[in-house]
């Protein structure tokens, strides 16, 4: 028998994420009430050494613990941008929670588990270790949607998404149990052996795969599975939607990768059709009524199911060109939304959200810099040149005719035009209506205004020489397909 | 005699599940319950899975049933409102239990029963079911475990931190400090003698 722990140094970075957590559950129940901070840079610590660790892991490739962790190249880009999603979170949230009484420990510690959910569903090589990521990560993200819990609205909104997640987890849990029917086996590796010869129209693995792609576009939050995603975000205190839109959508990436492109590669015809479909809707439902939104939370959620339209369009390509097209189309998609929801953390104040759109008004003449910070952020959403927005939407419209979609493509682009009605409105407001009465206050948490300063100058950073990045997410993907 | 402690068994259990649904007191009903579920334990027994029948113990019987029992007695059920519409909904429910007859019965009469009826092959090579469990959830299943080990704590925190309210108004007892007295925080030495002068 082979023994267990052979590959388990793996696992490190998970393992010390985990410790870490409750770590600082510990720290907090001890010192908590008189020293706030401690708990707050253990979990940076904590973030900044996962780093560390998953860095130290390039390169290296293989399986722990019988096939249910896989360690390649995806598992590693993956797993160092959802670390650096969380570490954005926090910095971003500090200030932010502070004011209404949120800084305690365990939004630390969900955070931090949360983070541990994404990376063991990103490494998962196996139906299990999918499924058990998947709901490691949900749970934490219920909790922390209605962590404020005087509010009604954050309170509905969790009950809401813990529903419509319990029932998303069951119909994803109904196809791995067909497909498991199918092929006798947990394993990734194995599933997509066992496929390799079954027939095109075979009914039931039709039926397994339609189930699996309703499960993921549900975490993803694509059309019309989309439904609790407004809600949630809109509700959820503003860090916690910022958490919701960054780490959890690459996890959902990987989920697919994992699901369909890996087990799933041999019929890849029949969800290919359904992630044509996923794409229209996703791209039509989030770019049309977003411009109906006059609430910038909501607004970008909107966004987020458009956007997820335009990541599934990579899917569809489904070759390794596409398929990395995707995940620096994610990623970069993730680093937007921190930092378009960064820029509501920041400008909030005590007993103030600055979450509607005409709250923005007169920004220029106030705030110069973020309201320059403000356009970068438009602009990448947007698909404007020099930011990076620009080259994730190229790079998957590329795949996409590569692979013989030229429709979708066209389709695509118009949509990408719809989307860059609403995404300039919120700067016409910010730079050329008149401030409101009563000037705002100098205020604003000095970490999330350092955080969002690098973040939207990343954006344009990146955007300038997307070189990088961009092979880096194509080495990714080559061992997959 | 295990045919004779089977039937015993059976009889008790389908006993005790009739009475569950026609005490007339809740409480009673429950613990029927708490019956049929040790009857069912005693049965798993026989039958050589000992883990699953003390597992039926322990968690239903230990945690569930006694969840379920201080429900009904904290709150007041008035039975008889709940017995109102018994006749009215009598046929659906027969209607119900046929189709669930008619299912069980296509059942046996469709598959051979000689399939259903032997065991899912030998269990026991020596060792026990609890240890062969044990040995693949602690092997093979490793990191799941854990993983599902780490979901129970997030649910744990979830819960504590969504309902835990500390409320300065209500008389509650303050532990730490009462164990931290001291004794010349609760007693005071007078001399009478010297006062009584």
């Amino acid at each position: 028998m082979q023994n267990p722990l052979v590959h388990w140094s793996f696992a490190i970075p998970e393992i010390w994420i985990l410790v870490m957590a409750c770590v600082v559950l510990l720290v907090d129940l001890f010192w908590g009430q008189k020293q706030r901070d401690l708990g707050f840079w253990l979990s940076i610590f904590c973030l900044t050494g996962a780093m560390v660790l998953s860095a130290a892991e390039m390169g290296k490739a293989g399986s722990a613990f019988y096939g249910q962790l896989l360690m390649d190249r995806f598992t590693n880009t993956a797993d160092l941008a959802v670390e650096l999603l969380g570490l954005l979170v926090l910095f971003y949230s500090r200030g932010y929670l502070m004011l209404r009484g949120l800084y305690r420990g365990e939004v630390l510690a969900l955070l931090l588990f949360g983070t541990l959910g994404a990376m063991v569903m990103i490494s998962g090589g196996n139906l299990l270790s999918l499924y058990l990521g998947l709901e490691l990560l949900a749970l934490s993200q219920y909790a922390l949607v209605a962590i404020y819990r005087d509010q009604l609205r954050a309170t509905e909104a969790g009950l809401k998404y813990f529903i419509l997640g319990a029932l998303a987890s069951g119909l994803l849990l109904y196809g791995m149990s067909l497909l498991y029917g199918l092929t006798g086996s947990l394993g990734i590796g194995k599933i997509g052996m066992a496929l390799s010869d079954a027939s095109p129209d075979n009914y039931v693995l039709i039926v397994a795969l339609v189930f699996v792609v309703a499960g993921v576009a549900f975490k993803l939050g694509a059309a019309p599975f989309h439904m609790w995603l407004p809600d949630a975000y809109q509700g959820a205190p503003t860090p916690v939607t910022l958490f919701m839109a960054s780490a959890p959508k690459i996890a959902a990436f990987a989920l697919a990768v994992r699901l369909l492109a890996e087990a799933g590669s041999s019929a890849m015809a029949i969800w290919q059709q359904l992630f044509v479909a996923l794409a229209v809707l996703s791209m039509l439902i989030g770019n049309v009524v977003a411009i109906a939104q006059t609430n910038l939370k909501r607004m970008l959620a909107y966004s987020t199911v458009s956007n997820i339209g335009f990541l599934a369009l990579g899917i569809v390509a489904g070759s390794q060109n596409g398929l990395a097209s995707a995940l620096f189309y994610v990623v970069v998609y993730a680093l937007m939304a921190t930092a378009g929801f960064g820029m509501i953390v920041y400008l909030s104040r005590e007993g103030f959200e600055a979450e509607e759109i005409s709250d923005f008004r007169g920004l220029v003449q106030q705030r110069p810099w973020t309201a320059f910070l403000l356009l970068l952020i438009m602009f990448s959403l947007a698909g404007v040149p020099p930011t990076v927005g620009f080259y994730a939407k190229v790079a998957v419209f590329q795949a996409l005719v590569q692979a013989g979609f030229v429709w979708l493509a066209v389709f695509g682009v118009l949509m990408a035009v719809v989307g860059a009605f609403y995404y300039l409105r919120v700067l016409k407001v910010a730079f050329f209506d008149p401030p409101p009465e009563g000037a705002r206050t100098s205020g604003g948490d000095p970490l999330a205004g350092i955080t969002l300063t690098v973040n939207s100058l990343a954006l344009l950073v990146l955007g300038i020489v997307p070189a990088p990045l961009m092979t880096f997410c194509f080495h990714a993907l080559q061992e997959v397909m | 005699m295990t045919t004779v402690l089977f039937y015993v068994f059976s009889a008790i259990l389908l006993g005790s599940a009739v009475l569950v649904i026609t005490a007339r007191n809740p409480v009673y009903s429950a613990l029927y319950l708490v019956l049929a579920f040790f009857s069912a334990a005693a049965l798993f027994l026989l039958l050589g899975a000992e883990f699953l029948g003390l597992i039926l113990i322990l968690v239903y019987v230990g945690a569930v049933m006694v969840l379920f029992l201080f429900v009904v007695m904290m709150l007041d059920i008035n039975l008889a409102r709940l017995r109102e519409g018994f006749l009215r909904y009598l046929p659906l429910g027969l209607a119900v239990a046929l189709v669930g007859v008619l299912e069980l019965s296509a059942v046996f009469w469709t598959a051979p029963l000689g399939r259903l009826t032997a065991p899912a092959g030998s269990l026991s090579h020596g060792t026990s079911n609890t240890r062969a469990l044990g040995t693949l959830l602690y092997t093979h299943y490793l990191y799941p475990f854990e993983i599902a080990a780490t979901i129970l704590l997030v649910a744990i925190i979830a819960a504590i931190a969504l309902t835990l309210r500390r409320r300065p108004e209500t008389r509650t007892q303050a532990i730490g400090e009462q164990l931290a007295v001291q004794v010349r925080d609760r007693l005071r030495m007078v001399d009478l003698r010297e006062s009584g002068k």
